[in-house]
C-alpha cells in the first residue's frame, strides 16, 4: 500500500477505534465493579447525541471557548497521524519526534485550562490551576522517560525507536522496565486516570478536567469528549510503539499491515485491563499527594538511566 | 552599501536624531512620530546590515580617530557582530513604531523629550557595543547604554519606587561594568604587557597567551559582569524592581535586547577572545543557567503585577539561554564541533526568540496598562471583549513563550533539549549522568512557564472584569501600537514555522569561531523538516504541524457548520450554583497556590487571615481579610547581609572622621613619617 493510503488508514482507524476503545475499558471497568456495562458503543451513542443537540453558551464565553474544542480535536488527530500505530511507514511520522509529540499534547492542555478561566467560574479556574499544577510536574518525569528509552536506540524519532525496538532480538533491558514503569505512572496523570484524576466524577471538590469542560455542551462537548478518547489511545499507542512495538508492519504489504492492525488491537485491549486494573485497585489521591506521585515517577526514570549506563 | 556602513549610519541616524530632538521639545506632538519614525529607519537599517553581514559571511573592520590620541575607536562586523544587530535592529523597529501612539499618551500629563531622547540614545548605545571591537569603545557603549536606560528607569520620577528601582538599577550595573573592565584588563594587559596600551583591542586580546588562572580570572570576571547585567541569579535582584516601572516600550528594549547584549558579551569573550577554556566553566555556566531558569520561572509565578512577572520571566529565559551556551562551552571543550554549533545555535536562537516574545509582551503590557491605567492582575479580567486584538496577540506571545509548538520558542527549547540527549556521547562519565538530570529542569522550566501563562492570560483577559472600579472607558489602542505588536507576533509565528532557514543564515556563527556546522544536516531534507543532528535522531517540521492543525480544525468547523445548529447564549451553569460574582472567579494568587505550596520552601512566604466578626469565630465572619507577601530569598540571603556589612565597614572608617582640624593635621603627619621611614 501507498505510505499515504496506510496514513489515512491510521488516522481511520483513530478516529473510529477511539470511543470503542472508551467503551471497553468502560465494560472491564464495570464487570470488575460487578455493575452492569452500558455496552462497548456507549461512547458512539454519547458522541452522536451531543453532535446533534443544540449548544448553549455561557454569556461571557470568548472565541477562546469555542476555538479551544476545534484545537483539541486538530491538534489529537494531527498527533495521531505522527505515532506509528501499525506501520512505521509513516509520511508524516518525521513531523516530530517524541518530544514535540508531548509538547503537541500541552497545545491541548494550555488552550483547554484558558477555556477553563474564559468562562469566569470557579471550578474553572480551580481545574485549570490543578491541572497545569500536575502537567508541571509530569513534564520533567516524562521527559527523563523519554530520554531513558531514547538511549537504547539513541534517538527520539518515533518510527526510529520502533525500528530499532522490532528488529533487536528480545532481551530484558532493566532500563526500559524502569522507564515502563515510569512512564504508566506519567501517561495515568497526563490522561486524567485514577489515581491522580477521575473521568467519571462530577464530585465538586475532586475534579481536575471535567472541572475545566464543566460549561461545555452539545458539538464542543463532543469534539472535547472524542478528543479525550484519543488522547487516551494515543498514550496508550505511545507506549506500545516504544516499549513493545513487535508486530508493527515495517512496510505497506497488506498480509503486514492485516497482521499490524491485529497485534495493534490486541496490544490495546490488554492495556486497557492493566488500566482497569490499576484504577479499580487504586483510590483517588489527594492533589497534593500528587507531587510525591509523579516525583517517584521521576526517580524511577531517573533510576532507568543510571541502569543504562552502568548495566548495558 | 557594505554592511559596516549601513551599520554606521544606522548609529549616526540615531544620535543625530537624539542631538536634534531637545530643539523640538516645544512641539512635542511634531517630535514624537518624527523620532520614532527615524527610529524605525535606523533600528531598519541595522537589521539590514546584521542580515548581510550574516548571509555573506562579510567581516568588516574599520578605524575611527576619535576619542583619545593613539587609542583609536575599532569597529568590526562579523557574524556573530551581525547576529545580534538583527536581534536588536528587529526587536527596535517593532517597538519604535509601537512608541509612536504609546508616547503619545503621555502628553499632556509630562514632557516627553527626556523620554524621546535618551530612548534614542539607548539604541544607539546598543548598537555601538555590538560593533565594538576594542575593549575601550566597547566600555563606552556600555556605559552610554546603561546611563540612557537609567534615565529611562527614571522616566516617572515622582514615584519613589521608581527612584529606587532606578538607583538599585544603577548600582547593579556599575557593579557588573566594574568587573568586566578588570576582565578586559586582565586580558589587555596579559596581551600586550601591563605597561603598554595597545592591548586594548579584541585583536590583541585574540592573540595573547593566556595561562590558565588568568584565563579562568578573565572569563570569570566577565561573566559576573554581564551576569549582573543579564539578571543571572543571584544577581537578578534588579530587574524585577527596575522593569515594571520604566514605560513600557523601554522594558521591551531593557528586557528584549539590553539583556541579550550581555549574552553578546558573553559569547565573544569565551568563544572569540578566549576560544580555548576547560569544560568546567561550561559546567558552572550551566548550572547558573539552570538556577536562573527555575528559580525565575517560580518567582515569576508568584507575581500578580503584570509587568513584574514578565520581568522576572526574563530571568528564566537568560537561564535557558544561558543553559545552550553553558551546554556548548562543555562540547566545545571536549572538541565536539557538531553539537557545540548545535547547542550554540539553540542558545542564539532563543536569544532571538526571546527578543520578539517578550518585546511583544511587554508591549502588550503596555497596551493594557495604557488602557485600564493598572498594573495589577487582580483588578483586571475579561479584557479580552473590551482589547479584542491587544489579547490576540498578547496570547501569541504566551504561546510562544510557554514553547508550545508551532510558535518560536518551541524551536529553540526543542534545540535545547536535543543538546541535551546528545550528552551521553560526552566522554565524561559524571558529565554523562548529570547533564540529563538538566534537561528534566528544563523541562519543568517550559511546564511552569505554559503554567503562568495561562495564569498571565486567564487572569487578565478571561473571565469576568474582577476590578473594584468599574470598567468603563477601556478601549483598544491605536493602530501604530497594533502594528507594533503584530509585527512581532508575526516574527514569532515565522521563526517557528520556517527554522531550516533561520538555522541556515545563523550557521556562519559557529562555523567561524570553533568550525562547527549543522546547517548541513538540519536542512538536509530541505526546508519543512528540521533534523539538527541527523534525521533517525529527531525531526521536527513546523510548516506540517502548523498546516496540519489548522487544516484538521477548518474541516471539523466546516462539517460541523453545514448543519447551522443554533447557539443559545445562556447565564454560567457552574454546576447549578447561582448568584456568581466576579470575586468568586480565581484570582492569580489562587492559581498559583498549589505550585506555592510544593515549592514554597524556596520563598520567604508570609500569610495572614483575619477574621472580622462580632465573636472572632470563622462561622459569624463578616469579612475576612487575606494578606500574602511573597519575598524573593536573595534578598534576605545575600543583599541584606552585603548592605549590612556595606554599612558597617562605613561606620568602622568613619570614626576616623573626628571634625576637629588637629586630628586630621596628625593624621597628615604620621602618613609622612611612615611613608619617609619606609620609602627614605
Amino acid at each position: 500500500m501507498h505510505p499515504f493510503a496506510i496514513e489515512l488508514l491510521q488516522l481511520l482507524m483513530l478516529l473510529g477505534l477511539a470511543p470503542a476503545f472508551a467503551g471497553w475499558v468502560k465494560v472491564v471497568k464495570c464487570r470488575l465493579q460487578g455493575r452492569t456495562s452500558p455496552g462497548i458503543l456507549q461512547p458512539y451513542r454519547d458522541i452522536g447525541r451531543l453532535f446533534v443537540k443544540d449548544v448553549v453558551l455561557a454569556e461571557n464565553a470568548s472565541w477562546i471557548f469555542r476555538f479551544t474544542p476545534y484545537l483539541a480535536f486538530g491538534v489529537t488527530v494531527l498527533a495521531g497521524g505522527i505515532i506509528p500505530l501499525i506501520s512505521v511507514d509513516l509520511p508524516l511520522a518525521a513531523t516530530a519526534d517524541i518530544i514535540a509529540l508531548v509538547m503537541l499534547f500541552a497545545i491541548i492542555r494550555f488552550f483547554t485550562a484558558l477555556a477553563g478561566m474564559d468562562i469566569g467560574t470557579a471550578f474553572g479556574g480551580m481545574g485549570a490551576s490543578r491541572e497545569m499544577m500536575i502537567s508541571s510536574l509530569a513534564e520533567p518525569a516524562m521527559l527523563m522517560a523519554v530520554f531513558t528509552v531514547s538511549l537504547a536506540s539513541s534517538s527520539t524519532s518515533l518510527t526510529h525507536m520502533v525500528t530499532v525496538m522490532a528488529h533487536n532480538p528480545l532481551m530484558i533491558r532493566p532500563s526500559l522496565a524502569f522507564a515502563l514503569i515510569a512512564f504508566i505512572m506519567i501517561a495515568l496523570a497526563e490522561t486524567g486516570r485514577i489515581p491522580v484524576d477521575n473521568p467519571a466524577t462530577h464530585l465538586e471538590l475532586t475534579m481536575i478536567h471535567e472541572a475545566m469542560i464543566l460549561e461545555y455542551s452539545g458539538r464542543y462537548l463532543a469534539l472535547i469528549e472524542w478528543a479525550g478518547m484519543m488522547k487516551l489511545m494515543l498514550f496508550f499507542s505511545l507506549g506500545i510503539a516504544a516499549f513493545c512495538p513487535w508486530g508493527i508492519a515495517a512496510g505497506g504489504d497488506p498480509p503486514d499491515l492485516a497482521l499490524g492492525v491485529a497485534a495493534f488491537i490486541f496490544k490495546l485491549m490488554l492495556g486497557g485491563v492493566i488500566m482497569v486494573l490499576i484504577e479499580t485497585g487504586l483510590a483517588k489521591m489527594r492533589i497534593f499527594r500528587v507531587s510525591e506521585y509523579l516525583g517517584s515517577a521521576f526517580l524511577l526514570a531517573t533510576l532507568g538511566m543510571i541502569a543504562f549506563f552502568i548495566l548495558e | 552599501m557594505p554592511p559596516l556602513d549601513l551599520a554606521g549610519f544606522s548609529v549616526l541616524l540615531l544620535l543625530f536624531t537624539a542631538a536634534l530632538s531637545p530643539f523640538l521639545s516645544r512641539w512635542e506632538r511634531f517630535l514624537i512620530p518624527l523620532a520614532f519614525s527615524l527610529a524605525t529607519l535606523a533600528s531598519f537599517t541595522a537589521v539590514l546590515a546584521g542580515f548581510l553581514t550574516l548571509l555573506h559571511g562579510t567581516n568588516a573592520a574599520a578605524a575611527i580617530a576619535l576619542g583619545l590620541p593613539g587609542l583609536p575607536f575599532n569597529l568590526r562586523l562579523d557574524p556573530l557582530a551581525g547576529f545580534f544587530l538583527v536581534v536588536i535592529g528587529l526587536l527596535s523597529t517593532f517597538v519604535s513604531i509601537y512608541s509612536i501612539g504609546y508616547v503619545r499618551g503621555y502628553l499632556g500629563h509630562r514632557p516627553v523629550t527626556p523620554l524621546v531622547l535618551f530612548y534614542l540614545l539607548f539604541l544607539a548605545g546598543m548598537l555601538m557595543v555590538v560593533l565594538a571591537d576594542d575593549a575601550y569603545f566597547f566600555l563606552l557603549s556600555w556605559e552610554l547604554m546603561a546611563a540612557a536606560s537609567y534615565f529611562l528607569v527614571m522616566f516617572e520620577d515622582e514615584r519613589a519606587e521608581n527612584r529606587r528601582a532606578a538607583y538599585i538599577y544603577l548600582l547593579v550595573a556599575h557593579v557588573g561594568a566594574i568587573a568586566i573592565l578588570l576582565s578586559f584588563g586582565v586580558m589587555a594587559g596579559l596581551a600586550s604587557g601591563f605597561d603598554r596600551f595597545d592591548g586594548y583591542t579584541f585583536d590583541a586580546m585574540r592573540s595573547a597567551r593566556l595561562s590558565p588562572e588568568w584565563a579562568a580570572a578573565a572569563f570569570f570576571l566577565a561573566f559576573f559582569g554581564f551576569s549582573a547585567k543579564a539578571g543571572v541569579i543571584p544577581l537578578h535582584v534588579w530587574l524585577p524592581e527596575a522593569h515594571p516601572v520604566a514605560p513600557s516600550n523601554v522594558s521591551a528594549l531593557m528586557s528584549g535586547v539590553m539583556l541579550k547584549t550581555s549574552i553578546y558579551g558573553m559569547v565573544r569573550v569565551a568563544f572569540d577572545l578566549i576560544r580555548d577554556f576547560p569544560w568546567w566553566w561550561g559546567g558552572i555556566v550551566l548550572v547558573f543557567g539552570l538556577l536562573s531558569a527555575v528559580l525565575g520561572v517560580l518567582y515569576a509565578l508568584m507575581q500578580h503585577d503584570l509587568k513584574r512577572l514578565l520581568a522576572y520571566h526574563s530571568v528564566e529565559n537568560i537561564g535557558i539561554i544561558l543553559i545552550g551556551l553553558g551546554l556548548a562551552m562543555i562540547f566545545t571543550s571536549f572538541h565536539f564541533p557538531a553539537l557545540a554549533a548545535l547547542a550554540l545555535v539553540a542558545a542564539l536562537y532563543h536569544t532571538l526568540n526571546h527578543a520578539l516574545f517578550k518585546g511583544l509582551l511587554f508591549m502588550g503590557a503596555g497596551a493594557v496598562i495604557h488602557a485600564t491605567h493598572e498594573r495589577n492582575m487582580e483588578e483586571m479580567g475579561g479584557l479580552i471583549h473590551l482589547l479584542p486584538w491587544t489579547s490576540a496577540l498578547f496570547l501569541i506571545g504566551c504561546v510562544s513563550i510557554s514553547g508550545l509548538p508551532p510558535f518560536n520558542g518551541f524551536v529553540s527549547e526543542w534545540l535545547t533539549f536535543q543538546a541535551f540527549l546528545l550528552s551521553p556521547e560526552l566522554p565524561h562519565p559524571l558529565l554523562k549522568l548529570l547533564v540529563p538530570l538538566g534537561a528534566a529542569l528544563l523541562a519543568l522550566t517550559g511546564a511552569l512557564a505554559a503554567a503562568c501563562f495561562v495564569k498571565a492570560f486567564g487572569v487578565t483577559f478571561l473571565g469576568a472584569w474582577r476590578g473594584h472600579r468599574k470598567a468603563t472607558r477601556i478601549h483598544e489602542v491605536g493602530l501604530s501600537m497594533r502594528l507594533g505588536m503584530a509585527l512581532a507576533a508575526a516574527s514569532c509565528l515565522a521563526l517557528g514555522v520556517l527554522p531550516t532557514y533561520v538555522i541556515g543564515w545563523m550557521d556562519i556563527i559557529p562555523e567561524r569561531l570553533f568550525g562547527g556546522q549543522i546547517a548541513s544536516s538540519a536542512g538536509k531534507f530541505g526546508w519543512m523538516w528540521l533534523t539538527p543532528y541527523s534525521h533517525e535522531r529527531a525531526s521536527y517540521s513546523g510548516p506540517v504541524v502548523f498546516c496540519g492543525i489548522l487544516a484538521v480544525v477548518a474541516v471539523a468547523y466546516l462539517l460541523l457548520h453545514v448543519r447551522g445548529a443554533a447557539i443559545r447564549r445562556a447565564p454560567l451553569w457552574d454546576c447549578g450554583f447561582e448568584r456568581i460574582t466576579p470575586r468568586m472567579q480565581y484570582t492569580a494568587n489562587a492559581f498559583a497556590m498549589p505550585i506555592r505550596r510544593i515549592f514554597g520552601f524556596l520563598f520567604a512566604i508570609r500569610e495572614e487571615v483575619e477574621i472580622l466578626s462580632p465573636r472572632n469565630h470563622a462561622v459569624t465572619a463578616e469579612r475576612f481579610h487575606y494578606r500574602l507577601r511573597i519575598r524573593d530569598r536573595f534578598w534576605n540571603w545575600l543583599y541584606t547581609p552585603l548592605a549590612v556589612a556595606a554599612f558597617w565597614i562605613a561606620r568602622w572608617v568613619g570614626k576616623l572622621q573626628q571634625g576637629r582640624i588637629q586630628v586630621y593635621l596628625l593624621y597628615s603627619f604620621v602618613t609622612l613619617i611612615v611613608l619617609l621611614a619606609f620609602l627614605g
